[in-house]
């Protein structure tokens, strides 16, 4: 895989707003920002709502998945793209989303809302509607899923990567702070956690590093091995996503998995070991 | 518009100020608030904090902690940097004016 097969320019997106088969599709943690303006043609997932099941703290099921997808008029022979604010973090979280459902053709907008903005690219308010499909997903690819037991096996044994803020990991703050910072959970991190904060694959613009500096990042200053399975955490799953991106689908290490429970699971859980400081 | 800065930050309800640290202000470019540009909180050590896009009225709002921060500003007409300090918890107003 390279990095073409993954991400998209926006002068790419620009070029293909009309090409039949290709679906632009906005992911916001803030889900008002689409209605504020949104790439022409760009239906809408809202992750709370439609990514996540609204009793259990689950992902919905293949199921309703399909009927999601279905309704908002996607075919699995689409290629799907994928983008959205906050740097793309709940963009490349649907990312890894349909991929866990086997979607085959997806691409993230490198930069997402962020670099389309400051380019001073159009926006557009009007609503999008596309026919409805009949959408089949598979079962979910839990190779790329990590639950909470397997991190807890993982202390020690094989690469843990938190990539929420210096802060956060330290213990410092309990949220990245554009969030309030009172929760309910410890703060710290996992013991042996590598800290590589998401912020550190990305330019300031929001697009992605270039491979090499990836690898000069995670490999060679922050001691990622190579030779060992990774686990990629944040507070709930999102961040970790975009450096699952860079990890998985940008420089080929083959076995890494996202913890979406993440901090927000594992901060309170009664008795498992927490490391606070640097 | 006008470009004066808001004097309080809207603050989500249930929010305790004794507790929360605050840094919040109003982005903007000769006399206008500047909606959609790109505000960075940067730690002590020139990390990345957090962002958020600020609002119809040029408005930003972080929840840091006590200490020493950065607030670094992209928008496609300009860019802008300050340094903030929060001694404590509470409101900190950090406005920052493009160039």
């Amino acid at each position: 895989m390279s990095r073409a097969d993954v991400l998209v320019s926006a002068d790419w997106a620009e070029e293909n707003l009309n090409t039949d088969g290709v679906v632009f599709v906005e992911v916001d943690e803030d889900t008002s920002a689409y209605d504020g303006g949104h790439i022409a043609g760009a239906v809408k997932l809202d992750w709370k709502t439609e990514l996540q099941d609204q009793v259990r703290r689950d992902f919905v099921n293949k199921e309703q998945f399909e009927a999601l997808l279905s309704a908002k008029g996607i075919g699995n022979d689409d290629t799907v793209v994928l983008y959205g604010g906050n740097n793309n973090w709940f963009a490349a979280y649907a990312y890894w989303y349909f991929k866990l459902y086997g979607h085959d053709s997806v691409k993230l907008l490198d930069g997402g809302r962020k670099k389309w903005e400051l380019d001073g690219r159009e926006l557009s308010k009007d609503s999008v509607s596309r026919p409805a499909t009949s959408y089949t997903a598979k079962d979910q690819d839990l190779s790329i899923r990590a639950f909470r037991d397997e991190v807890v096996a993982a202390i020690g044994t094989q690469n843990l990567v938190d990539v929420r803020s210096p802060d956060e990991f330290s213990g410092k703050l309990l949220a990245p702070a554009h969030l309030p910072q009172e929760q309910s959970q410890r703060g710290g991190h996992i013991p042996t956690a590598l800290n590589v904060p998401w912020s550190k694959a990305a330019n300031e613009d929001g697009t992605f590093k270039s491979d090499d500096d990836l690898r000069k990042l995670y490999i060679d200053e922050a001691g990622l091995d190579t030779g060992k399975d990774t686990i990629a955490y944040c507070r709930i799953g999102e961040r970790s996503s975009h450096t699952w991106f860079a990890l998985h689908e940008l420089l080929g290490e083959p076995n890494v998995k996202n913890y979406d429970g993440s901090w927000t699971e594992y901060g309170s859980l009664v008795g498992v070991p927490i490391e606070l400081g640097a | 518009m006008c470009g004066a800065p808001a004097q309080t930050p809207t603050i989500p309800t249930g929010i305790d100020l004794t507790k929360e640290t605050v840094i919040y202000g109003v982005v903007s470019k000769g006399d206008a608030a500047v909606p959609a540009a790109y505000v960075r909180l940067l730690d002590s050590t020139g990390e990345f904090t957090a962002e958020v896009v600020t609002s119809a009225t040029g408005d930003f709002r972080f929840f840091a902690a006590p200490g020493e921060w950065t607030l670094s500003v992209m928008h496609k007409d300009g860019n802008g940097r300050r340094e903030v300090s929060a001694p404590e918890p509470g409101l900190v107003e950090a406005s920052i004016v493009l160039n």
